[in-house]
Formats: C-alpha cells, sequence, structure tokens
C-alpha cells in the first residue's frame, strides 16, 4: 500500500514517514503542500508539527494550501485520509471533520503517554483492536481541546463518530474526545500520534494496530495482492 | 533611532561616547592605534561589540586556554560554531552549551527561546542535523510572583522554540537558590548528528567568492545584545524591548532544511550563524579565520525596517540568519534553492585578500577595518586573582552533621525540595518524543537518544551543583564535570565529550575572578581524568544585581556513548527480588547540601570532597557491570542524598518498593552527598559475578510491596508508602506554582 504523508512548511512528517517505511514496511512518500495531485496514493496521511508555525489558529493556514483540494478529493473519493496532532487540527479547520480545537486546558503543551479508549472499533482504521480496548499512545500538542456544538455532539454520538476517547482527560476535551471519524467512515482524526507507538524501545507498539488495520482493509477491497 | 544624526569621529572621542557602547578609554585609545585614525560611528559600534566578552572572550580567554581540548574522537575543538566529536561508522556528533542570561532576566519567553534557536543555528551551521536538546536553567527561589513568572515563561519559551522545531528535548537540569533571584540562567544545549564527508566550517575562503545572507530579514532588534550581555543588572537599568530579540522557529525550521539541504553542495565553501554581534561577528570572524577579507554592500542586506543605518544593520541581532560563503558563479543555484523553502537568499558581498571589513552603504564606504583585529587579535586581559575571605572561614569548619528528629518529614521535605522536586511539570512541556529516538526520556540520570539505523545510542545530560562550586570552586568544578559523568555511565555510557557554559558574576573582582579560575581548574582535572575533553562552550560574566553575584554556575553539558542498545540502563528499580547494592564511601558531609540549605536557610563549610581516582574506578567498574548484562538499574547519588536516591529508584517503577539496611550516623547515612556514590539494582542470578566486577556493597532488595524502608544500624529510619512520596514529589512544583 502506498501512502502520501503531506508536508506542510513547519510538519513533523519524520515520525509518520519512519512509522510507515521502517516499521509497517507500506510504501510513503513525502509530498509537498504545493503538490497538483495525490493521484497514485492509496491512503493520505497529514502528520504533527505546528504548519506554518500555527501561529494563527492550529492549521488554520496549512487549510488553505494548494495540496488540501486534492486531499478533499481524495476524501470524497473514500480513499483512507488519516489526520494525527496537527493533521487532526488541519483535518477540522478544512471542514473534513466537524469541531473546532481550543488549546489546552493548562494552556501549556503537554507531551506524554495517555491512555486511550477504543470506543468503536468497526472503523478501517481500528478494526484489529478490540472495543473498549485501553492501549497506550502518547499526546504532544497544546491545542487539543476537542470542542463542539451540542447538535453535532449529538450526530457524532449518533454515528458512532467518536472513535478514541481519553481515559484521563489530559486537554479539557469535551467528553473526553481524542479522535473522530467522518460520516463516511474513511477521515479519522486524532492528537493522540499513533506514529509514536509502533516500537517496542520507543514508547510501545499500541499504535500498529492502527496502521495496520487501514492495510488490511485495503488488501481487502483491492485486487492487488502485495504481501 | 534613524532619525538620530550619528555623531562624528571627533565627537565619539571628546565625548567619550564609546563608553556607552561598552568601550573602555583604554580600549579605544588601541582602535584609533589599530586603524591609525579615528573610528567612526559605525567602526566604534563593530570594535565594541567584537570586544565585548561575549564575543571575544576578552577576561576568560586566559582560562579558556587550560582547558583540555583534545583527544582521539574530537574532530573540532572549540573555535567554530560548536565542537565534533567523532562516533564511529563515518558519523560524528557536534554539540555546544550557550547562555541567554540576560534577554532571559529581561523576556524570558523570547529569551529562551532565542536561546534554543542561537545554539540550534550553532549545531546546524556545522552541516548537523540537530536530534536533541537539552538545558540548564537556575531560578530564584518560587515563592515571589516575579519568580513563578519567569520559570513559567523561560519554560514556554523553550517549549515553544524547540517543539515547532520538532527537535525533542531529552533532559536538563534545574536549580533553585535565591541568589538567582535577580539574575536567573538560561542555558541550552543542542546535539546534531553528522556524516563526516558533511561537516562545514565558518570560514571565508577564496578570493572573489560571494558573501550570501539568507534567513529572516534585518530588523532593529537586539541592537548591542552580546554588549548588553557583557554589563551587570542594576535596579534603575530597566531595559527596553528593542534590546531582545524575538525568535521565528517556524523560520528557523525552513532555515534547519534548507541549510542541512545546501550543506550536501559543493557550491558552498563556509557557513556561519548570525548570532550575538550578528552580520559584524559572521563576517569578521569568517574573513578572520581563513586570511581573508570581506566586502559588503549594505543596500542588499534584506531589510524589516526602512532607513536601517549601517551601524544598525551590522549590530542588529535579528534572530533566524545565516551568512554564506558561495563560489563564485553558483549564487542562482543557492538562492533557488532557498526559494523552494520559501526562503530569500541574496548576495551581500564578496570575498577579498586584503583582510579589511569593508563595508558599503548609499555607495559611500562606511567602515574599513582589519578583520584580525575584530576577531582574533581583540584585546586579552589577565585579571587579578584573589582567594577570598569567605572561602578560608569554610575551610577551616569542621563538618557538622545537622540534627534531624524525624527521618520520614525529613525525607519527605527533602523531596519537595524545587531542586529535588520532580520536573514533570516542565518536562511535559517538552515535545520529548519527536523523531521518535527516544529511548529514555527526561526523568533518569541522563536522556538517551538512539542512532537510527545503527546499534547504538547517546546518552546526555547537563550538571552543575553551584552551591559546592561556591564553597570550594575547584572541588565543585570536579564534581560538576564527574556528576555528568556519572549521569551518562549510569545510563550506560561512555563519556566522550564535554561542552561548558561558565555563568560567573562580574571578572573585574578579583574574588570572582579566582572562583572562575578555580572551578575551570577543577573541571579540567576531572575531564582529563574521565576523558571527555571540552569540545565547545561559552561564557557568561557578569551575572549580577546591584553588585551581588550568583554562585559560580559552570554548567557542565555531556554526552555518552552507547555501544549496544542492550546497555541502556535507567534508574527506577525492574523487578522485586533484585538485589540492592551501595557503591561508594558515606562520609559526614553537608556542607552545600540540600538538608543543610533547608535546616539552616544557608550553605556553609567544606563542599564535599572528591578523589578523582576513586571516581574513575567506580564509573569503570560500573561501566563494565552494565556492559557485561549485570546491572538492572543504575542510579547516582546526587543532591538530597542516599535516601532521595533511593526514593527516585522506587518512584520510577510500578508497584516496586525497597527494604535496605544501612550502618553509620543515620543523618549521614541517609542524607549526606558524598561523592562517587551510586544505586544499583542487580538480578540475583548475577550477584556472585556482579561482585567479582564492582566493590559494592549489598545492601538489602526490591520488593513486590511499594514501601520504601531503611533501617540503620537495626533499627527503622525510613518507613513509607512509595505512592505518598510520589504524590509529595510530583506535586511540590506545581503547588508551589499556583
Amino acid at each position: 500500500m502506498k501512502f502520501a504523508v503531506i508536508v506542510f512548511p513547519g510538519s513533523d512528517d519524520v515520525d509518520m514517514y519512519r512509522a510507515i517505511k521502517d516499521e509497517l514496511g507500506e510504501e510513503a512518500e513525502l509530498v509537498r503542500h504545493d503538490a497538483e495531485s495525490l493521484e497514485g496514493y492509496d491512503g493520505i496521511l497529514l502528520p504533527g508539527g505546528f504548519s506554518y508555525g500555527d501561529y494563527l489558529r492550529a492549521g488554520a493556514l496549512a487549510r488553505l494550501s494548494n495540496v488540501m483540494k486534492e486531499v478533499v478529493k481524495a476524501a470524497e473519493a473514500g480513499k483512507p485520509v488519516l489526520g494525527v496532532g496537527n493533521g487532526f487540527q488541519i483535518l477540522l479547520e478544512a471542514g473534513l471533520l466537524p469541531g473546532a480545537m481550543k488549546k489546552n486546558e493548562s494552556l501549556t503543551f503537554i507531551c506524554r503517554p495517555e491512555a486511550i479508549k477504543v470506543q468503536n472499533n468497526q472503523t478501517i482504521f481500528t478494526s484489529l483492536y478490540e472495543e473498549g480496548e485501553v492501549i497506550t499512545v502518547p499526546i504532544a500538542h497544546e491545542s487539543g481541546n476537542y470542542y463542539c456544538d451540542e447538535e453535532t455532539l449529538k450526530r457524532l454520538k449518533e454515528n458512532n463518530q467518536i472513535v478514541f476517547t481519553y481515559e484521563n482527560n489530559p486537554n479539557g476535551s469535551l467528553e473526553g474526545i481524542a479522535g473522530i471519524i467522518n460520516e463516511a467512515g474513511n477521515v479519522l482524526g486524532m492528537m493522540p500520534h499513533p506514529e509514536r507507538a509502533v516500537d517496542e524501545l520507543i514508547g510501545g507498539t499500541d499504535g500498529l494496530k492502527l496502521f495496520r488495520s487501514i492495510v488490511k482493509h485495503w488488501r481487502e477491497t483491492t485486487n492487488v495482492t502485495n504481501a | 533611532m534613524s532619525q538620530m544624526r550619528e555623531p562624528s569621529p571627533e565627537q565619539i572621542k571628546a565625548e567619550k561616547i564609546y563608553r556607552e557602547m561598552g568601550m573602555t578609554d583604554g580600549e579605544y585609545t588601541m582602535v584609533e592605534n589599530i586603524l591609525g585614525r579615528l573610528p567612526n560611528y559605525t567602526e566604534t559600534g563593530l570594535f565594541s561589540v567584537m570586544w565585548s566578552e561575549h564575543c571575544s572572550y576578552k577576561n576568560s580567554k586566559p582560562i579558556l586556554k587550560k582547558f583540555p581540548t583534545e583527544g582521539e574522537r574530537v574532530l573540532q575543538g572549540p573555535g567554530e560554531g560548536a565542537g565534533v566529536v567523532d562516533i564511529g561508522d563515518g558519523q560524528a556528533i557536534v554539540f555546544k552549551l550557550e547562555s541567554h542570561n540576560h534577554p532571559s532576566a529581561v523576556e524570558p519567553y523570547e529569551g529562551a527561546a532565542t536561546g534554543v534557536g542561537g545554539i540550534l543555528r550553532d549545531v546546524f551551521s556545522m552541516g548537523a542535523r540537530p536530534i536533541a536538546n537539552l538545558n540548564s536553567l537556575r531560578f530564584g527561589e518560587l515563592d515571589s510572583e516575579r519568580t513563578k513568572y519567569l520559570f513559567k515563561e523561560a519554560v514556554a519559551g523553550i517549549s515553544g522554540y524547540g517543539n515547532r522545531m520538532g527537535i525533542p528535548t531529552v533532559g536538563g537540569e534545574i536549580q533553585f537558590d535565591p541568589c538567582y533571584e535577580g539574575n536567573p540562567l538560561v542555558n541550552a544545549m543542542s546535539v546534531g548528528l553528522l556524516n563526516h564527508e558533511d561537516l562545514k566550517k565558518g570560514q571565508a575562503h577564496g578570493v572573489g567568492n560571494s558573501v550570501m545572507y539568507v534567513g529572516s530579514k534585518t530588523g532593529r532588534d537586539g541592537i548591542h545584545g552580546a554588549t548588553f550581555a557583557s554589563e551587570e543588572f542594576s535596579e534603575d537599568a530597566e531595559v527596553e524591548s528593542p534590546d531582545v530579540q524575538r525568535g521565528d522557529p517556524f523560520v528557523e525550521k525552513l532555515l534547519l532544511e534548507a541549510c542541512l539541504e545546501l550543506v550536501k553542495s559543493d557550491a558552498l565553501v563556509g557557513i556561519q550563524d548570525m548570532g550575538a554581534a550578528g552580520l559584524t561577528s559572521s563576517s569578521a570572524e569568517m574573513a578572520s579565520k581563513a586570511g581573508t577579507g570581506i566586502e559588503m554592500n549594505l543596500d542588499l542586506v534584506p531589510q524589516r525596517e526602512e532607513g536601517m543605518t549601517a551601524y544598525e544593520m551590522m549590530l542588529s541581532e535579528s534572530q533566524e540568519r545565516m551568512l554564506l560563503i558561495v563560489k563564485e558563479g553558483r549564487e542562482q543555484e543557492v538562492i533557488d534553492l532557498f526559494k523552494k523553502y520559501g526562503l530569500e537568499a541574496a548576495t551581500v558581498g564578496k570575498v577579498t585578500d586584503d583582510k579589511m571589513l569593508r563595508l558599503i552603504h548609499k555607495g559611500e564606504v562606511v567602515a574599513e577595518v582589519p578583520v584580525d583585529a575584530l576577531a582574533e587579535d581583540a584585546p586579552v586581559y589577565h585579571k587579578p586573582s584573589k582567594e577570598p575571605e569567605y572561602y578560608r572561614e569554610f575551610q577551616a569548619m569542621e563538618n557538622v552533621i545537622p540534627e534531624v528528629d524525624d527521618y520520614n518529614e525529613t525525607l519527605v521535605a527533602l523531596l519537595k525540595q524545587p531542586t529535588i522536586a520532580s520536573k514533570k511539570w516542565v518536562y511535559e512541556q517538552y515535545d520529548y518524543m519527536a523523531r521518535t529516538d527516544t529511548v529514555v526520556p527526561p526523568g533518569s540520570d541522563a536522556g538517551v537518544v538512539r542512532i537510527r539505523g545503527k546499534n547504538k545510542a547517546l546518552a546526555m545530560t547537563t550538571d552543575c551543583n553551584s552551591r559546592y562550586i561556591y564553597l570550594d570552586p575547584k572541588t565543585g568544578g570536579r564534581i560538576a564535570v564527574a556528576e555528568a559523568a556519572r549521569n551518562i555511565v549510569a545510563s550506560g555510557g561512555e563519556p566522550i565529550a564535554t561542552t561548558d557554559c561558565l555563568n560567573f558574576g562580574s571578572p573585574e573582582k578579583p574574588e570572582i575572578f579566582w572562583q572562575l579560575e578555580q572551578s575551570a581548574e577543577g573541571m579540567s582535572e576531572a575531564c582529563r581524568a574521565l576523558n571527555a575533553p571540552i569540545i565547545s562552550g561559552n561564557v557568561s560574566l557578569y551575572n549580577e544585581t546591584d553588585g551581588t553575584a550568583i554562585y559560580p554556575t559552570p554548567a557542565v553539558g555531556m554526552v555518552g556513548l552507547i555501544t549496544d542498545l542492550k546497555h541502556i540502563t535507567t534508574q527506577e528499580f525492574k523487578a522485586a527480588g533484585d538485589l540492592i547494592y551501595l557503591v561508594g564511601e558515606t562520609k559526614d558531609e553537608f556542607g552545600g547540601s540540600e538538608l543543610q540549605k533547608m535546616k539552616y536557610g544557608k550553605i556553609f563549610g567544606k563542599a564535599p570532597e572528591l578523589d578523582l581516582d576513586t571516581e574513575v574506578k567506580v564509573q569503570k567498574q560500573i561501566l563494565s557491570a552494565i556492559r557485561a548484562g549485570l546491572v538492572a538499574s543504575a542510579h547516582d547519588i546526587s543532591e538530597g542524598g542516599f535516601a532521595v536516591a533511593l526514593a527516585e529508584s522506587c518512584m520510577g517503577a510500578k508497584g516496586l518498593g525497597a527494604e535496605v539496611e544501612v550502618t553509620g550516623n543515620p543523618v549521614s547515612a541517609l542524607f549526606s552527598e558524598s561523592q562517587s556514590r551510586f544505586i544499583l539494582s542487580v538480578k540475583k542470578e548475577n550477584q556472585a559475578e556482579f561482585e567479582k566486577m564492582v566493590d559494592a556493597k549489598l545492601i538489602g532488595q526490591v520488593t513486590g510491596n511499594p514501601v520504601l524502608q531503611i533501617s540503620c544500624n537495626g533499627e527503622t529510619v525510613i518507613n513509607q508508602q512509595v505512592d505518598e512520596l510520589r504524590k509529595e514529589w510530583e506535586g511540590a512544583i506545581p503547588c508551589l506554582l499556583t
């Protein structure tokens, strides 16, 4: 499976790229913010970092990048799109996912391993997890305090779009929301960093199943055998 | 500023205007002699900033010369942006520790942030990719609003800059003491990795080659920052904001990527950061090191503000800028490369053969001075040195064991001392996991970062207990280096090189100069003994407020090589049933200890002794045992003594405790700060082999019950729930901040 890791100026693409190439053993290419096309990629990954420095609202400038038009197209075409950290913030700004991010309640950046619960394992991103499974995945963000209005929250719940929640809410997120998926089920945004939990030596391997779920789905739905 | 008419050369002399720029009468006369005429305003500025302590090390040079700077691994010692050490496989590491004290005292967020930015540029200007950051911080006690503000903002600044760069901050140290109340210290360290062939230097070789300017535009920020950093604070000197630079980590990240792409190109001849004294130091130093000259047309310098004078451009310390020497005719390649990253590159001058720095502005030569006079040949002073009265008094004192009524209470109180308390509140604000190579995050003895694709890792630490150094600078200097090495060894590494940042008071005072001299000597002795030469460093003098100096604080940064990932060791206990060993001799030593400070509110007496032969032997034994796979956990004993170290080994583990038996005076056994000591845990099956290798005393074992129990001479002196201890230890700093 071939992933595009989207690189905005200021992105931290290296963790995601390494996770796919070194740990998952799949293909990954870095694709610049000014790219004209995402043709030929089977999955789109928006990594963490601080696109354009995030001096404005996190992700607010990145969503105006050229490549985001292509990301929207890919999402509409049903390709898996995963945004992590800053990537999640960009997906929110781009309107591919509902809601917004506020600064953490502490008003400080927080970096630490966090226990999160898999609320919905019926997605292409989480099929290899058990429902209710608690995994440890690091967070590293300053604006991860998820917020949406009541109506949106109601809809998220009804459609089972809340995929991950924090066990010990670290940032003030509404209902401890750590990750949500779109209604179509192919766009996932999450603040915890699964790409930083793919190696026993560095923070455990609880994030691996997420990437493997994506690959599994792709193999099942494509005729190509890529193994 | 631009509206002001610049004073004429005659006026500068008659009205002694050079004094306002920090130049002495004697220095001004030297400039007159060098030029054979009166310097104009711009030239006076160039000399004053280049001859400031910050740029010229004029007061500290005689001391720095004595540092051991050579070793078989050293590829580049002091003198370039940062030092370079070989780590095998054609790879090398580049690192340096640098101060940003004065800006941080005025504007802590930007001061600390740009401190990080500056040290990063020093590292990547050598062609290395920064892979980890550390820091060494000093503040007053967390009891005033001002100190809390300085502390919070400095941490936020480090976090804001380092995190945006995507470089993990993996370690550091913080000490709190009233002596830093008015003059906090912010020292930042960065470690970079490169392949030998990518090593670049800041040298302007090749007459006719182009001088190129890349990065942010030049503004009026930070003018005369280097001079400012070479002065004391006084109460009425409320500094205006233009003296402090503002950082833009976003631009720095682009600059980093662009520069690392550029170093692969043979179009690049030399590269240097525009740090302190900006355009002036980068151009003059690059030319001086190469034996050439540089001519620049300042009209071509990208400018952020209108109407800037030559003086302002040359002395600006705007951030995120680099000066390049590029082969003649290859300029467009460089412009195109930087454009790809959204950055501007401009050709602003050329390399000449006349060893002059010649500046042209609006068609006129506005400065023409010999580069060597600015750089290499800056004046050097041999300041008088005098043993202070207090030192003699302290040396004459007998060691006093503080009285302790309740050992349990005392242990808890020590764990809550901010210097000892958990720094989680701080390091969780740093993205210590970025780049996913951090094997041991902050909180253990040293941060450990693996070298991707190789079976090896780097252990890195910063250390300096300034209380010992104040009491006895030479011994304290030795201890600072030895403790850094202990942290490396306890993590499974072999110390390979050292960097330092000498933070002191005013060298004009013979007693302060003596502290500087003595501590540097102690550091040198320890670096030689431990085979960890000093490859880079920085000096920050005049750290005084209203005439009172900080404790002498020569912060030490050290990097060690871990030759097999299996050797990586951490301080927390691993499994119930493991045997606990104490290495080293415990004496009645409380001078400068946490217990002494807590009990008496001041420090006095002798610093703990340090025998370097013992230190080296102990460290060698422990490293051998770790490499033989015999050690489950290792932790050096430092501030707070044995009981604190043992508690730390328990608190870092989950659901484990310890039951140990020690002898001697209980206060000393628990809280003395004797040196060259470690707490190790060892699996039972390794007992015999371990005991053959290490001179250690078996004192007890790790228990599956999370209780810390210490008996002394048969009586229980400490009995504490580990969870309770952890709560106090982790809660102390957040509690002080609210």
